[in-house]
């Protein structure tokens, strides 16, 4: 690892992981890498206990006074938190987009916006949090970067998952021809709807294939559930893989 | 006279326009091109983003004093000689123009392209009189002459290749054989519109916007129709949606900047066309008769509702052209008049929130509209809210509520929720195989039809968690 020898002043020292439910159930090598790099970085990462998700599906479903609930949970878990890192643009753009606006007018929108404020998303936190942005590549390359909706146009943080892709030794990034066009994910979408879903799904994978990449980087466990599930269902031989399983 | 083809479910609709193959072409082909002609519109435009703030400024603002707005258009164009109407509900606008058709004695109608005419079905009820509709705008021509309906807000026959529209003409023009090329198969309209123009006793139009300290109504188009149908006919009927008032030429000046770039990627239209009320002694062309009809049918009550952001739309259709499933399905496959993410909140705007409890869904909420939209309204959030509304009235259908309010409860519980971990674990086994899951029943096939689903991790992480540190 590479990365310059003192983080940026003002840099968190402590971060509380908000594993999210898809990579604690499906996903948790995820978190682990998470875990191993942050350590190497010399950042303590501590896990609230009692984590379950977001609420976001239910949120988006409009299942608001459920998905309130759900924040007002995950509020109080993370109270105590300097700083909140999260695998996922969707369940980050959550906490910092929707949780004070759901908890308004509740004795819990005070703590709802400080988290909001402290809660970063991974690559977030690396490049903008930690000033770190120069990591070894865990896998052969060429990588292509997919944006996560929620993360580009919610969170507008297109740039750092990319800095970190194009500073990668060992690997180069190309291109992804419609980067930042949804893979037909959407949560509950992809069953309600699965033709269509699947339909916008092959065109990414197209995308994929036409860029030359041997593997696709994404930062939601959402998008990467959905173009991993394309992937192995076509016998493909190209991957997509999280951010956080790229960097060493 | 009521809404069409919702009889099919929405993913029947939707799957249906998948397998076919020419609609697919078709919108491939032009909504990319839209996106990137919008995006190059943009790149050569450094004021864009400033504009657009103002835009919505503008009509956040002319919304907040309606009214007072909607007064001085009227009493300009009365000023000017022109006659307005009010029309709260789609048959009241009917009956307007049916009632001015029937005392011009109008045999034919030419019109312009409008929406808004599309919204309160007009054609079919002047057909009903006896007075023949003929769409002028090349598209819609084209869907008259196929029978169909718009799928697009500024491209109406975007789902059509331009083999299907060669076809289409060679047999109801009786032309056998013509070639499928744009320019052939436009002149050919170009003469078949030209002879009804001249026979035409009334004009009809949507209006882009009326500006109200001058009583102008305003006409953005391409093909230079709309002033042939303002011009010609003795009389001429402008159809608006009562938020398309703005309140100066200064105003228009700030939408005119970005309303074509956000549609087609053109820095202008090739018309902008100004009508001021009917013509006036001395001059050479224009109607004798000038009439605005005002439609409400809805859009006043989402003043203070919660699509009131709608109410801001210009009817551009770019978050047609960006949107993932607008771009898989086309426009017809969400079955009203408004098509596109747009669209859906019109059609709850028109017809109440039942009327979208599937399509309010039809979204994976990716934000590329909202992102396109010139105006930036906040679409996928008020899919959202339309989403909530159908689960507050209990319109969702049960089942569906009963699987939410569960894996709510599942959240709210850690120890309901490792539960759950530990129950998947269980009743996966049988259905994990290398490390995958290739089909499950019941609900799940919905996901593994077409994907791999991960199993539930052996150990998940916040079981592992100990072991890391």
């Amino acid at each position: 690892m590479t990365a310059p020898p003192t983080a940026r002043a003002g840099a968190p020292r402590r971060v509380a992981l908000m594993i999210t439910c898809l990579a604690d159930m499906f996903y948790p090598e995820v978190g682990e890498r998470i875990v191993r790099l942050l350590r190497r970085l010399g950042v303590e990462v501590t896990l609230p206990a009692g984590q379950t998700c977001c609420g976001l599906p239910l949120f988006n479903s409009g299942y608001h006074d459920e998905a309130a609930a759900v924040a007002r949970r995950t509020v109080a878990i993370f109270r105590d938190a300097d700083a909140v890192v999260v695998p996922s643009g969707s369940c980050a753009w959550m906490v910092k987009h929707e949780y004070p606006g759901l908890l308004r007018g509740t004795p819990d929108v005070a703590d709802a916006e400080r988290l909001a404020e402290r809660t970063w998303e991974f690559s977030q936190l690396l490049v903008r949090g930690l000033g770190r942005t120069e990591f070894e590549s865990a896998v052969e390359g060429p990588l292509a970067y997919h944006d996560s909706c929620h993360l580009l146009r919610g969170l507008h943080e297109g740039e750092s998952p990319r800095v970190l892709l194009r500073q990668l030794k060992g690997a180069q990034a190309v291109p992804l021809p419609g980067s930042d066009e949804c893979c037909g994910f959407g949560g509950s979408f992809s069953v309600r709807l699965p033709e269509v879903s699947t339909a916008i799904l092959d065109k990414k994978l197209a995308n994929l294939e036409a860029s030359g990449a041997r593997c696709l980087v994404a930062c939601d466990a959402g998008c990467l559930m959905q173009i991993r599930g394309g992937l192995l269902r076509r016998n493909s031989s190209l991957r997509a893989l999280h951010l956080a399983e790229v960097l060493k | 006279m009521s809404e069409p083809i919702v009889g099919t479910p929405l993913r029947e609709r939707a799957t249906q326009a998948l397998g076919d193959r020419f609609l697919h072409e078709a919108l491939d082909i032009a909504t990319t091109k839209f996106i990137a002609l919008r995006r190059e519109a943009f790149g050569d435009f450094p004021e864009g983003e400033a504009l657009r703030d103002r835009a919505r400024a503008i009509k956040e603002a002319t919304l907040q004093r309606l009214d007072a707005h909607l007064e001085t258009l009227v009493a300009n164009i009365e000023r000017l000689g022109g006659h307005v109407h009010f029309a709260t509900t789609a048959e009241e606008a009917r009956q307007i123009i049916l009632d001015i058709a029937r005392r011009t004695g109008a045999r034919i109608a030419v019109k312009s392209k409008s929406m808004a005419t599309e919204e309160i079905h007009l054609n079919d009820a002047l057909e009903a009189i006896g007075v023949t509709p003929v769409e002028t705008d090349l598209g819609e021509y084209i869907i008259q002459l196929a029978h169909e309906r718009p799928s697009h807000i500024i491209a109406p026959a975007i789902h059509k290749t331009k083999g299907q529209v060669a076809e289409l003409f060679s047999r109801e023009l009786n032309r056998p054989g013509l070639a499928a090329d744009p320019e052939v198969l436009t002149k050919i309209a170009r003469e078949e519109l030209r002879e009804k123009f001249l026979q035409a006793d009334l004009g009809i139009t949507g209006v882009n916007f009326a500006v109200a300290e001058t009583g102008t109504v305003v006409l953005v188009t391409n093909e230079g129709n709309g002033r042939m149908v303002t011009s010609l006919p003795r009389v001429h009927v402008a159809v608006m949606g009562v938020e398309k008032v703005i309140p100066s030429m200064t105003d228009l000046a700030v939408f005119l900047a970005i309303l074509a770039k956000s549609a087609t990627g053109q820095k202008l239209s090739v018309y902008t066309t100004l009508v001021q009320g009917p013509r006036r002694p001395g001059e050479l062309e224009g109607p004798e008769e000038f009439h605005l009809v005002l439609l409400d049918n809805g859009r006043i009550a989402q003043i203070a509702g919660a699509l009131r952001e709608s109410l801001y739309c210009l009817r551009c259709g770019a978050c047609l052209n960006v949107c993932p499933v607008y771009r898989q399905i086309g426009g017809h496959a969400y079955g009203y008049t408004y098509p596109g993410p747009i669209g859906i909140l019109l059609t709850a705007m028109l017809n109440g929130p039942g009327s979208v409890k599937d399509l309010a869904h039809a979204s994976s909420l990716c934000g590329a509209c909202a992102d396109a939209c010139p105006v930036r309204i906040d679409i996928p959030k008020m899919l959202i809210e339309l989403r909530r509304q159908v689960d507050e009235q209990h319109i969702a259908p049960w089942p569906e509520r009963v699987v939410f309010k569960t894996f709510a409860r599942l959240l709210a519980h850690p120890a309901l929720y490792r539960l759950g971990a530990r129950l998947g674990r269980t009743l996966q086994r049988p259905f994990v195989r290398d490390g995958r899951i290739r089909s499950l029943p019941y609900f799940f096939g919905q996901w593994t039809r077409t994907r791999d689903l991960p199993p539930v991790a052996a150990r998940t992480f916040q079981e592992r968690w100990r072991g890391l540190s």
